[in-house]
């Protein structure tokens, strides 16, 4: 997928303009805060399980090398296949060649954020095959041309009119007639479409949610049902998976399932959980008849051992980005690559490196909100400062910007002279403002003063008031 | 060097630890082994009947309909009965379940039964649980002919027959029970945990039930 | 205890802006029984380099500001987002400095935030609380997040019997100052903070309050702009009644 994280100050802007996406962030407040704070208030043992869940991925993280192990022993066990991909051109050949072996012509698709990752369904389209997203709201960004706004609300920033659009544009099998004002009958819609592709499709691939190294499962966690038809009903099922995606044993799934939809939707458990281990045995009637996973590295090894391993904790709930203030403002696009908010803002320069991404860890008030709600306890907010320290120790920021701090950070090592500097700093400036008690603008504070006027200076600093006074 | 071998070695560098630590790997192994609990919700630690009554609840609050009765000599009539008050078609696509095929069926002629997984063109789904969490009103459900999981996604309406002596309070127990009854370290193909009727939130953030899995959630608690 | 002896950090916004607020915290922590110090030594607490990932002129920085306070029983900032600064931060930047890793731990154990330490430490159980009319306030993020300051600004309120305190929607969501953040991505700072003043002018008070001087700028001037005619002030200067400075930003 093309990155234009770069660009982010400008995708911003163009963000904030656009008033369908304005319209559409403020849904996010009914349909997620508020529900999350309901889920997390009626379980008293819920912030108990937040610990419980960090450390068994604090565990499962020091030892990945040896859970991946016994993972793949135990898919090969269950007649399952292991792929190993460094990078996402390796995971995609592996894609297209099972894909090719299968004879296949469509694959459905369960939701997944690393086959977004990989950009799987150009690279398909490409080779001949035709990818079919059949999660409604990847659906509906398919039929857009778009990528996911949200991990795992990715039509987040689409109105139901434009829905309306987007099917009117597509189904024109249907009568011209219909109806399609409700979300209702957008829904109706897209399940009577896509039904018949998840029985036509030749493959399935899905993400998963957790990879279980005691019995060599891939877990889903979906509500839509589609994850499900997009595993069972083709021929061959591909699991599409990162390796920090192992957890332990059935019991340590089932720990941090407790937090996962809880923080995601506010729903105590999403409607299906489904664990998947190997292609459909004997006794069964129906599943696949073959099973492969895709373990994709694609830089994550690089974290492990560095101060940036606790982000490999994630467990992509998405609930960060629905309380950080900045992607309410610009929604996910802005971010320029496939994870946005928070947890985008440390992940993107550490999968894509911080030349590309350093954008992201600076657009951040530090305000604390994601690591307050994190299931995982991902110190966010801590980790975006120490890819700042990253480019600030390789001169990634701008000339003006390290010259600024750097003078102001030697005048306040020196107590005298910030005294004397702020002494005729706050007389200039309440001069200027004059009984007025505030600024509408002020040289070099233009990026203060364009939106908000700067209130004015008594006029001496408190320590000049304090010693006039005799204070010790 | 495979791309395994390559993933494996740089995880190993990255933290200056070789494949042969043993600290390492019996940490590992006593973890798979000893599979520790953790942080257990007191909501489902209650008595047999509260366990069975918190199950009804919390499954009626992800919108599921929930019928009690007492043996599995009602559940033909019950079945009936809602497919009737729902304006369905008098059949159903089911596996060939030990529980199912015991139930008399004698006393609802006109309820047809087709059995194997289902193609898509089946209204109704009828399935019996291997368990149900009362935690959070969830059944889960294995596979394999008795169940087929196509029969837990395809039809519209789903009908679950759950055993109240199967219904424990928290996930821990239940999927304990599957390793006692598969073995340690292995899992039938598929095991699927059903908490309500299938949904999506993805226009507007709207609710809306029904969205490519069932749009009916009816679970038969037999008590006996 | 004896009288125990507060250090004053006055935060560099204070000094600078509105030195009307150090002296309603000098206030404060003599009513509740403190004797109070405001060493000359001090300017900022280093956030401006932390934040931008400068580590070594952080650690200059703070290596001054505990040789400055750390005499003291005490340190006490009028400001969240500072306190937290010394008390959280200032910890991890002498992590691997095995010398002065227990002179920062020391120093971190008495830094407290004026509100919270009114509260929690001297356990002010009255205060005069002059003022008389509706506010509505504003959890600033650090404090809040940081240090667990909810409910102790609201206690104080409290005990004037004249105060009459009308939640805003979201209190507790980041009004878009983040310090350099404002002025680095200004037009997001904007929509942040103009969903704020949404939310304040919706609680119709008449005076927004918080604990940090620069979310207090950042909302004032913001506010000011609008047109909008919520006064804003400090909490100290409330709950000191140190009322007579025209409110943040307002002419003299």
């Amino acid at each position: 997928m093309k990155i234009t994280t770069p660009e982010f100050k400008s995708n911003a802007v163009e963000a904030l303009a656009d008033e369908n996406l304005q319209k559409a962030m403020g849904h996010v407040q009914v349909g997620f805060i508020e529900k999350r704070q309901v889920a997390a208030d009626g379980l008293p043992e819920f912030e108990a399980l937040r610990d419980n869940a960090r450390d068994i991925k604090n565990h499962t993280l020091a030892h990945l090398d040896l859970y991946l192990e016994a993972y793949s022993e135990k898919v090969e066990q269950s007649g399952g296949h292991v792929h190993w991909a460094q990078t996402a051109e390796d995971a995609r050949n592996t894609v297209l060649e099972i894909c090719r072996k299968a004879g296949a012509k469509t694959v459905t698709k369960g939701k997944s954020m690393i086959s977004e990752e990989i950009g799987i369904n150009a690279f398909l389209e490409d080779n001949g095959i035709a990818p079919i997203e059949t999660d409604l709201g990847e659906y509906i960004i398919q039929l857009r041309g778009e990528a996911p706004s949200h991990i795992i609300a990715p039509a987040v920033h689409v109105l139901k009119e434009q829905v309306e659009e987007d099917f009117r544009a597509e189904h024109t099998h249907l009568d011209v007639d219909r109806n399609l004002e409700e979300p209702e009958t957008l829904l109706d819609e897209a399940r009577t479409v896509l039904r018949q592709k998840f029985i036509d499709a030749d493959v399935g691939i899905t993400g998963a949610n957790f990879l279980i190294a005691e019995t060599g499962t891939s877990v889903i966690v979906t509500n839509e049902g589609n994850g499900d038809l997009t595993q069972t009903l083709p021929r061959v099922h591909i699991v599409l998976a990162s390796i920090e995606k192992i957890t332990p044993t059935l019991e340590d799934v089932s720990q941090i399932m407790r937090v996962l939809a809880r923080s995601a939707t506010g729903q105590e458990l999403s409607v299906y959980t489904t664990f998947s281990t190997g292609p459909r045995r004997e006794a069964d009637v129906d599943g696949p008849e073959e099973y492969h996973v895709i373990l994709l590295d694609n830089g994550r090894t690089n974290m492990i051992g560095t101060e940036f391993q606790e982000m490999l904790r994630c467990i992509r709930c998405g609930a960060c980005m629905n309380h950080c203030p900045v992607y309410r403002a610009v929604g996910g696009h802005a971010y320029g690559w496939v994870y946005p908010g928070p947890m985008g803002a440390v992940l993107t320069p550490s999968l894509e490196g911080v030349e590309k991404g350093g954008n992201l860890p600076n657009a951040s008030t530090f305000c604390g909100r994601c690591e307050s709600v994190c299931p995982m306890r991902i110190p966010l907010p801590k980790m975006m400062r120490h890819w700042r320290e990253r480019e600030f120790e390789r001169n990634l920021n701008p000339a003006t910007q390290r010259w600024g701090l750097k003078i102001w950070a030697w005048i306040a090592r020196h107590p005298g002279l910030y005294a004397f500097g702020a002494r005729i700093a706050v007389r200039g400036i309440a001069t200027l403002a004059g009984k007025n008690g505030r600024l509408a603008s002020l040289p070099l504070a233009g990026g203060w003063t364009k939106y908000r006027d700067l209130p004015a200076p008594e006029g001496q600093t408190f320590q000049q008031q304090w010693r006039v006074r005799g204070g010790k | 060097m495979t791309p395994r071998e390559a993933i494996l070695g740089k995880i190993r560098s990255q933290i200056s630890v070789g494949s042969d630590d043993t600290t390492r790997r019996t940490a590992v192994a006593n973890r798979l082994s000893s599979t520790p609990k953790g942080v257990i919700p007191e909501r489902g630690q209650v008595a047999p009947a509260e366990c069975v009554d918190l199950f009804c609840q919390q499954a009626e609050k992800v919108h599921a309909t929930v019928d009690r009765i007492s043996t599995y000599d009602g559940v033909a009539e019950a079945v009936s009965a809602y497919l009737r008050g729902r304006n369905l078609p008098q059949s159903v696509r089911m596996g060939d379940d030990n529980r199912l095929e015991a139930i008399d069926w004698s006393k609802t002629p006109n309820l047809s039964r087709a059995f194997g997984p289902s193609d898509g063109s089946d209204p109704v789904g009828l399935s019996h649980a291997q368990m149900g969490v009362a935690e959070t009103g969830t059944l889960i459900m294995t596979s394999g002919s008795a169940n087929p999981t196509t029969v837990n996604f395809l039809p519209e309406t789903h009908i679950i027959l759950v055993h109240s002596q199967d219904i424990s309070g928290d996930y821990e127990t239940s999927l304990n029970q599957i390793r006692s009854q598969f073995g340690k370290g292995r899992m039938p193909r598929t095991v699927n945990m059903i908490t309500g009727p299938s949904r999506s939130a993805d226009i507007e953030q709207k609710l809306l039930l029904g969205a490519h899995g069932p749009r009916s959630l009816h679970i038969i608690v037999v008590d006996d | 205890m004896n009288q125990p002896k507060v250090g004053l950090f006055v935060t560099c916004l204070v000094d600078l802006f509105r030195p009307n607020v150090g002296f309603s915290a000098v206030d404060l922590l003599e009513h509740a029984g403190c004797e109070v110090f405001v060493p000359p030594a001090q300017t900022c607490c280093g956030q401006p380099a932390y934040n931008s990932g400068d580590r070594t002129d952080t650690r200059t920085i703070a290596e001054q500001v505990i040789t400055a306070f750390e005499k003291f029983d005490f340190v006490v900032a009028p400001s969240g987002s500072c306190a937290a600064m010394l008390k959280k931060h200032y910890p991890e930047l002498f992590q691997d400095d095995a010398e002065w890793q227990e002179r920062v731990t020391a120093f971190s154990d008495k830094v407290f935030e004026l509100v919270s330490f009114l509260t929690d430490v001297m356990f002010v159980q009255d205060l005069d609380v002059q003022f008389k009319g509706s506010v509505t306030y504003h959890d600033s993020c650090s404090g809040l997040r940081e240090l667990g300051i909810s409910h102790q600004p609201r206690k104080l309120l409290a005990m004037g019997e004249g105060v009459e305190l009308r939640e805003m929607k979201e209190p507790d969501v980041c009004c878009g100052f983040g310090g350099t953040f404002c002025v680095k991505y200004s037009d997001i700072s904007n929509s942040i903070v103009e969903k704020k003043t949404a939310n304040i002018e919706a609680a119709n008070a008449e005076l927004l309050l918080a604990g940090d001087l620069g979310c207090l700028m950042n909302m004032a001037g913001k506010l000011a702009r609008e047109g909008k005619t919520t006064k804003v002030r400090h909490i100290a200067e409330v709950l000191a009644g140190r009322l007579e400075a025209p409110a943040i930003g307002e002419a003299k």
